[in-house]
């Protein structure tokens, strides 16, 4: 499947593969992102790690990291 | 949902503390304010009666510090808070974050006073690093905690509070440790700075124990979290690196954050006895409190002149 996920440190949409059932933590391996480093919200509410996806869903991953 | 004994109750969880339990987003807002309030009690951060200061960038950290204080300050109207807000002049980056502490510091009714690198020593940080060849975060670094302790002073602040979380503290715990600068360990810790030292106002970290993430999620559920926004000059500094290699370590080894800081803790009243503050110094020059004849930053201020001159 194919999901859209907006990724705020990078400032933009990505269109992600990914196998069917998978999980944010499969997502986040993906992407090559540490999760101690973000929090992913799905349909603005977060959701953790073993939280699996579907392409319908709005995904947004947040960087924790201080910015200054 | 089922609940399974991990969960804190049936509602669907946010986040997973490193013990392994899971939080829903009321038992996580709970469990992160008493937190906050407990380091606060624990390390007797804030008294009875202050005029307290905030160094508020616009970040989440602070963000979420001054809407915790804000809240203590309704309950006890004996503590007044005053946000200080540092431009140090970073194109891009700087007028986002004013901006977003504007917007917040007028909706909760909390006074937030603005200085500039620019009125304050006549140059902006983009401008300097054009001149001087020394690290951006080592001179951003000197010249705003000159002008922060300046005008904590000016505004008769009891104390300054600061955003700093677990992360912060363990990036600079290590980055001490591997450049062997223990002295300036000494100076870190919930509270810093020597109390009833008219020259200094004394710093104080509510977010100590916080991990950056348990904040972030904080301010995400709280929405103090805004737009993303990034000092470009970080990516070039030390403190990224080691920032880097201990979300990693943390990753394969959680807790490891907690036992940095918690080990600190331990030694930390030794330190702090073996480089006790003695005699202190003044700037010949400005007049603040200083290390030697000249402090570092009318050397680069000195310096700057000598390399327009040329």
């Amino acid at each position: 499947m194919k999901l859209k996920v907006f990724y705020d440190r990078e400032n933009k949409e990505k269109t992600i593969e990914l196998d069917g059932n998978m999980s944010v933590k499969d997502l986040l391996e993906k992407m090559n992102i540490n999760p101690i480093t973000v929090i992913v919200s799905k349909n603005d509410n977060i959701i953790l790690e073993d939280e699996k996806l579907n392409d319908k869903d709005d995904i947004k991953i947040i960087s924790v990291i201080s910015g200054g | 949902m089922k609940n399974n004994n991990k969960n804190c109750c049936k509602q669907k969880p946010i986040i997973k503390l490193p013990a392994g339990k899971k939080l829903c987003n009321t038992h996580f807002t709970e469990y992160f304010e008493n937190k906050v309030f407990k380091t606060i009690r624990q390390f007797d951060l804030i008294g009875k009666e202050e005029n307290l200061g905030i160094a508020l960038s616009g970040g989440k950290d602070s963000l979420t510090l001054l809407h915790l204080l804000n809240k203590l300050s309704k309950q006890n109207k004996k503590i007044k808070l005053t946000a200080i807000l540092i431009d140090e002049g970073i194109k891009g980056y700087r007028g986002k974050t004013t901006e977003i502490a504007k917007k917040f510091c007028k909706k909760n009714k909390v006074p937030l006073k603005i200085y500039s690198f620019e009125e304050e020593f006549g140059i902006s940080l983009d401008d300097m690093l054009k001149t001087l060849d020394v690290k951006p975060c080592t001179i951003c670094g000197i010249f705003r905690r000159y002008l922060l302790n300046k005008k904590s002073k000016e505004l008769k602040f009891t104390k300054l509070a600061t955003g700093h979380n677990l992360d912060d503290e363990t990036q600079s715990i290590l980055m001490n440790q591997f450049k062997n600068n223990i002295q300036a360990s000494a100076r870190l810790g919930p509270k810093s700075g020597v109390k009833d030292n008219k020259n200094f106002v004394q710093r104080i970290k509510p977010l100590y124990l916080c991990a950056e993430k348990e904040v972030a999620t904080y301010a995400f559920v709280n929405n103090l979290l805004d737009n993303f926004t990034e000092c470009p000059n970080i990516l070039k500094s030390y403190r990224a690196q080691v920032r880097d290699m201990l979300n990693n370590f943390e990753l394969k080894n959680e807790g490891t954050k907690h036992a940095i800081a918690n080990s600190f803790l331990d030694i930390l009243p030794k330190l702090k006895e073996k480089f006790k503050d003695g005699k202190i110094n003044f700037c010949k020059k400005c007049g603040e409190p200083s290390a030697k004849e000249k402090c570092n930053k009318c050397k680069l201020i000195d310096k700057m002149k000598k390399s327009e001159k040329k």
